[in-house]
């Protein structure tokens, strides 16, 4: 007797259902709010807000509260609402020059203008579990100095006014920035595509890629020249009034890598760089897509491409995490047409096969008689 | 909190004008394939997102949905896309083939004759059908634009060469309007023949490669082949156990662990209509219905 073998709606529902209460756990323990998200798991909400193209706290909170604590679920949330916002226009290009700094390291010069600041970092702390965190303690209070008003130029343009360092490419104010999530992508790809595609790259598929040019594939001597963490001021354009408004400011990573020079003939020899920017404290992010950036500026220098992450289509097509598992995911659907169709073929080539073999095998059977 | 408001079937009416832009291209050029600037829907990529896209931009208030997966209206994202319509649209639905203006589609084309007015959109995961030979998407648009497709006669006849038959059993590539080499979606061969000079017009979209194309209606479409070995269809030699097609697809059904099968129409409409006009097969019991529930 034929029973139910295909889906129904009342099965999605309580699916759904199911979901809901798994998502909210033990109900005699307190629920999360967004602020504890936000506010406790803030670089997980950083890495939504990067990898999701959205600057909301409060909404990547909520995505990742939704998503039970998934970031590419919680990314995939962010991503489809962005996608139905209105587009006002670009806001002028933040200038991280003038950024409030709140950590900034470099690991090519011992002292520079400013001074390192180490800021809230992992960086030197010991892997140890702290199990007053499992009762739930008051931290020490942070340790506070005088603002210093000394101004903290980048580590890249105190090396660029010695010509040490290829400049940054200068593009014309009137050129519109490309947007893959507008136009559709085509190869070769330029450079500021290249970098929102790393910008929205799955934080780990990166990271992956700038370690094997550490390993040998694709080499390119990186120096971390400067990473730096703090809020820039936003501005935009209105063109009602005539001069750039205030939107409000960002938390960003900055990272610039510093790299293997190149020369020529007619060019003095200079370091070249690698970019790395995003949302939030992303340090392992900005430093992974600063190495991959580097890679993929290969055909640009003229290097030779002959590893993974100076691959341009290679990187590009398979860095975003939220195409990837969708299309990895889709596996789960029914396929049983397509399999119905293999299956007649096989069956079909094993019976030509088993045919053939009892073909062949009396006369064998003689000679070795 | 930023509460979300959406438009008539989801997309915004710029997003829909630059896809229906895109439509237009490709029918002007069947069988190309049009990049176009996919959005990130509210379900996953790979779970046709390009179909639903499609859908969004060409659907209008007084359309009526059809949505079919492996042939069947009742398959989970069938019923989860039409319901995404029904929703956001608030459009009419339908599973009667006869019935539908627009029928998006996962794998199948349906068995009944599709007629003119209609639109049937696939969801396509790879648009590329020279993806598998050669990876790179400036290769394989250099090749389309050349018309290059020598590499695609040579896996086939590879096939015929190491198994004796073309072993390619589902996305088997075709040729539309005597020019563009094109991928008919992961739809088994037996389905192919249905594209040719069809009455409906078909449009495919693939949202994570962000590609759309299209066979306008009455275009010529020919499954690649050799004068030796002549492209064939599959289908699974036993009439369909409930309804006594012997035309239809047909899925197969495990029933017990001792290796026993049934056979049954992968076209759930077709196969209703069929036992609605008194046709009876092997097993004919009541067809599986959705049980009501309120």
């Amino acid at each position: 007797m034929y029973v139910a073998v295909k889906g129904g709606e009342r099965a999605i529902e309580n699916a759904h259902r199911l979901l809901a209460h798994e998502r909210r756990g033990d109900c005699d323990v307190p629920e999360l709010s967004l602020a504890q998200i936000s506010g406790q798991l803030s670089l997980g909400v950083d890495r939504i807000m990067t990898e999701g193209s959205l600057y909301d706290r409060e909404l990547a909170a909520l995505a990742l509260k939704q998503a039970r604590g998934d970031m590419i679920e919680a990314i995939f949330l962010i991503r489809a609402f962005r996608a139905t916002l209105p587009r006002f226009g670009a806001t002028e290009p933040v200038d991280t020059g003038q950024m409030r700094v709140r950590r900034r390291i470099s690991s090519t010069f011992k002292d520079i203008p400013g001074g390192q600041i180490l800021g809230p970092t992992f960086d030197y702390t010991h892997r140890l579990l702290d199990p007053r965190l499992a009762e739930g303690s008051e931290p020490e209070a942070p340790a506070t100095a005088e603002a210093s008003a000394a101004t903290m130029p980048r580590v890249t343009d105190i090396l660029g006014r010695d010509g040490l360092i290829e400049p940054s490419p200068q593009v014309d104010a009137d050129s519109a920035v490309g947007d893959l999530t507008r136009e559709p992508l085509s190869f070769p790809a330029d450079r500021d595509l290249r970098l929102q595609n790393l910008a929205r790259a799955d934080e780990g598929f990166l990271l992956a890629l700038g370690y094997s040019t550490q390993r040998g594939y694709g080499r390119s001597h990186p120096f971390a020249g400067e990473i730096r963490l703090g809020e820039v001021e936003v501005e935009f354009m209105a063109e009602d009034v005539g001069f750039a408004v205030p939107l409000g400011a960002v938390t960003l990573t900055e990272c610039q890598m510093v790299n293997q020079f190149k020369g020529s003939a007619t060019e003095a020899p200079c370091f070249t760089r690698g970019y790395g920017l995003a949302f939030g404290q992303s340090e392992r992010k900005t430093m992974s897509m600063a190495l991959v950036d580097r890679s993929l500026r290969a055909r640009e220098l003229g290097e030779e491409i002959i590893a993974p992450a100076q691959d341009e289509e290679f990187v590009m097509s398979h860095s975003d995490n939220v195409q990837a598992t969708g299309f990895v995911e889709h596996l789960k659907l029914p396929h049983y047409v397509d399999f119905q169709s293999e299956l007649g073929l096989l069956r079909k080539l094993r019976k030509e096969f088993s045919e053939a073999a009892t073909d062949t095998a009396a006369p064998m059977q003689e000679a070795a008689e | 909190m930023n509460a979300p408001v959406y438009n008539f079937a989801y997309l915004d009416e710029q997003t829909k004008r630059m896809i229906r832009r895109a439509i237009l291209k490709a029918i002007a050029i069947p069988g190309y394939q049009v990049p176009f600037a996919s959005r990130e829907m509210p379900m996953p990529y790979g779970w046709g997102t390009g179909g639903v896209q499609v859908t969004a931009a060409i659907l209008g208030p007084a359309d009526v949905l059809k949505v079919i997966d492996q042939g069947s209206d009742d398959t989970t994202n069938a019923i989860s896309i039409r319901k995404f319509f029904a929703r956001t649209a608030g459009v009419a639905t339908t599973t009667a083939t006869a019935d539908a203006t627009v029928i998006q589609t996962r794998h199948r084309i349906p068995e009944a004759p599709l007629h003119g007015g209609q639109v049937l959109v696939y969801q396509v995961p790879i648009p590329e059908p020279l993806r598998f030979l050669e990876p790179r998407e400036t290769e394989t648009r250099r090749m389309h634009a050349l018309g290059e497709y020598g590499l695609m006669h040579v896996k086939l006849y590879e096939d015929i060469a190491r198994f004796g038959h073309i072993a390619t059993s589902y996305a088997y590539p075709v040729k539309v309007n005597a020019r563009y080499v094109m991928d008919p979606s992961p739809t088994p061969k037996f389905d192919n023949p249905k594209m040719d000079n069809c009455p409906a017009l078909q449009l495919f979209g693939a949202g994570r490669e962000k590609r759309i194309y299209a066979i306008p209606p009455y275009t010529s479409v020919v499954s690649l082949d050799f004068e030796d070995h002549p492209f064939t269809r599959y289908r699974f030699d036993a009439p369909c156990a409930l309804c006594g097609a012997d035309d239809s697809y047909l899925d197969e059904i495990v029933t017990d662990d001792q290796g026993s099968r049934m056979f049954v129409c992968s076209d759930t409409d077709y196969c209703e209509n069929r036992q609605a006009q008194g046709h009876r097969g092997s097993e004919s019991a009541a067809p599986h219905k959705e049980r009501p529930h309120g």
